[in-house]
């Protein structure tokens, strides 16, 4: 398979904190991709830096053999890439039929009927049917959790990309969960996930990086990464849940 | 979508209007009636004070497009009213063109001119985009000023339209003035109910999550803009038609941002009813306080003050009961969701719970 994604030289730095330092990696279509790594480690930078919400100082994104690097978030969403905000945004203001709607309008080109009917599926998937009329600025944690990955599906992406999106989830309702990301792997979209609960990741990635202050710490089988010691150190003394790898 | 889970086969139903807004037009149709034949009904006064509140209520509309929607605070609105007003004195009287081809012809100059003076006023976020499209209205008043052939610091008189008589001339001026607010909304309206409006309004929630979700933010803006800088010099064709007589100070005068933002923020920013609210209530105080001298602004001031702080959606939102009641509805309601998933056939297309308003008599 071809790669779908390939990010060579990536860096990126606030002031005195480095968040990317020449990242290069590549990521195959359909495949999945999960990344750990400390908080502050710059996970959610680097999606910022994939979807064009952050400019990179240095580096090029090439996404299904085009170069991205310089085009806008929504010229990005157009092409397929799509994302999950760790901390939620939504559009307050608007319904969360419409939040989604957002999503399939635009990122995802289907309107009208079509785009409604989108817009469902994606609300189906993540249980919020129900709350399809609420305002989304009345939705709790959770929920606006589930928004996120419900306007993401709604552009019906070709590559998306998950940031912490397990976290606050029962034992009970992270199954469902594994089970909707293996799913949206085995019909071809390209998976990059984020998330501290590894044994979830572990459960559904191909590969996996460990990723420290802005670098690659580890990248490859996701078992041997988290065998490897460079990982164990950065991991040492803090709380990694790293459950039963099921 | 491609997952697995895309299983059915049936559409969702998805509603646009409400109740209300059948009833908005109920009402809409036959004020608009009325309003059309004022110039038969009302004395030349009468008439010239519509056409000024109508003026009032493009204003506010379109300011509200670009700050409501858009998220745009301009300072600068001015700009573009005194480009209308100057564009249609000059083409008509200077120019020899019809005034009433002219206010066009001048609309999309202004339109045109905005969009260098975006690519300035976009470098700018926040506070300084509101101090920028002030600088840059400043900066079009004192160009202008410049022009001889626009009278320079002094204004001009608008000669072409005099031609006509008095009854002819205010009754022509009101009617065009009755289309362009009629224009103003019903382009505001059919824009935020598009497509187009649904990225606006997500972009003045979270343009960060608008442009991951593939909402061109700033070409979107730019189209805000030049649609506001537009609607603005109509306002300023439809003043220079009512009042015959500009000066720069008066046209330009950043007096009309702040009126602008004041009809907008006491009538409710972000829905198309609360600026024409506004409008109409601006225009009352103004007829009933202006009397009063500096009292007059005095009140006005205080009353933004308290609106703001205790009806932060304006008076129409009180009269809306925030926004359940909506007469322009731009909204996507999920009528039918539940068949469409639920194990039973779908019920027939009438029977989704909404009687029907009237039987037949
Ligand atoms: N917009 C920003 N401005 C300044 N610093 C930032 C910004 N975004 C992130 N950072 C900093 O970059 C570092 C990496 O952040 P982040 O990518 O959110 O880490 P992670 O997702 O791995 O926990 C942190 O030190 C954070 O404070
Ligand atoms: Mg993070």
């Amino acid at each position: 398979m071809a790669p779908i994604l390939e990010v060579a030289g990536l860096s990126k730095r606030f002031g005195k904190v480095i968040t990317a330092e020449d990242v290069s990696f590549t990521v195959e279509e359909g495949s999945a991709l999960g990344i750990v790594g400390p908080n502050g480690a710059g996970k959610s930078t680097l999606l910022s830096l994939i979807t064009g919400v952050l400019p990179a100082d240095a580096g090029a994104i090439v996404f299904d053999g085009k170069d991205i690097t310089k085009i806008s978030p929504g010229a990005r969403s157009e092409l397929g890439i799509a994302r999950s905000f760790q901390i939620p945004r939504p559009f307050v203001d608007m319904t969360v039929f419409e939040n989604v709607y957002v999503g399939a309008a635009f990122g995802g080109d289907s309107h009208g009927q079509a785009g409604y009917d989108t817009t469902a599926e994606a609300l189906e998937i993540t249980g919020l049917l129900p709350l399809s009329d609420v305002p989304a600025g009345q939705l709790r944690l959770l929920d606006r959790k589930r928004l996120e990955l419900a306007r993401a599906l709604a552009t019906s992406p070709r590559l998306i990309l998950l940031d912490e999106i397990a976290g606050g989830l029962t034992e009970k309702e992270l199954p469902p969960l594994i089970e909707m990301i293996k799913g949206l792997r085995d019909s071809g979209v390209t998976v990059i996930w984020i998330e501290h609960i590894v044994h979830a990741l572990l459960a559904v990635v191909d590969e996996l990086m460990c990723l420290a202050f802005g670098k690659v710490l580890a990248l490859g089988d996701p078992q041997e990464v988290m065998r490897s010691p460079e990982v164990i150190e950065v991991y040492l003394g803090s709380t990694f849940d790293m459950g039963e790898a099921s | 979508m491609t997952t697995a889970h895309a299983t059915v086969t049936q559409h969702v139903k998805v509603k646009r209007a409400t109740k209300s807004s059948w009833a908005g037009l109920g009402i809409a149709i036959p004020v608009l009636l009325v309003l059309a034949a004022a110039p038969y009904l009302v004395e030349r006064g009468t008439q010239q004070q519509l056409v000024t509140l109508f003026s009032l209520i493009v204003l506010a509309t379109m300011w509200n497009l670009l700050a409501g929607y858009g998220g745009m605070v301009s300072v600068g609105q001015q700009a573009y009213v005194g480009i209308g007003a100057y564009g249609l004195v000059y083409l008509a009287d200077t120019i020899g063109l019809d005034p009433f081809v002219a206010v066009p012809l001048a609309v999309v100059i202004a339109g045109l001119l905005s969009i260098p003076i975006s690519f300035l006023a976009f470098r700018l976020v926040g506070g300084y985009f509101a101090i920028g499209t002030w600088v840059i209205a400043e900066v079009v008043k004192q160009i202008t000023m410049q022009i001889d052939a626009l009278g320079a610091g002094s204004g001009l008189s608008l000669t072409s339209l005099t031609e006509l008589s008095p009854g002819r001339r205010i009754a022509y001026v009101y009617w065009l003035s009755l289309i362009a607010v009629v224009l103003a909304v019903g382009v505001t309206y059919f824009v935020m109910r598009s497509r187009l409006g649904l990225g606006f309004t997500a972009i003045r929630d979270d343009s960060v999550a608008a442009s991951s979700l593939g909402v061109r933010v700033t070409r979107s803006k730019r189209f805000v803009f030049v649609i506001s800088a537009m609607g603005c010099a109509l306002a300023g064709g439809m003043i220079a038609a009512n009042t015959l007589r500009i000066t720069p100070e008066s046209i330009y005068s950043v007096n009309l941002s702040a009126f602008m933002i004041f009809m907008v923020v006491i009538g409710g920013l972000g829905s198309i009813e609360g600026p024409i609210v506004g409008a109409i209530v601006f225009f009352g105080l103004q007829q009933w306080l202006s009397d009063l001298g500096t009292w007059y602004l005095v009140i006005i001031g205080v009353l933004a003050i308290v609106i703001t702080l205790f009806l932060p959606r304006g008076i129409w939102g009180l009269i809306s009961g925030n926004g359940r009641i909506r007469l322009f509805p731009v909204g996507y309601r999920l009528v039918s969701p539940l068949e469409r998933f639920a194990l039973h056939p779908p019920s027939p297309d009438h029977a989704d719970g909404e009687p029907d308003p009237k039987e037949p008599t």
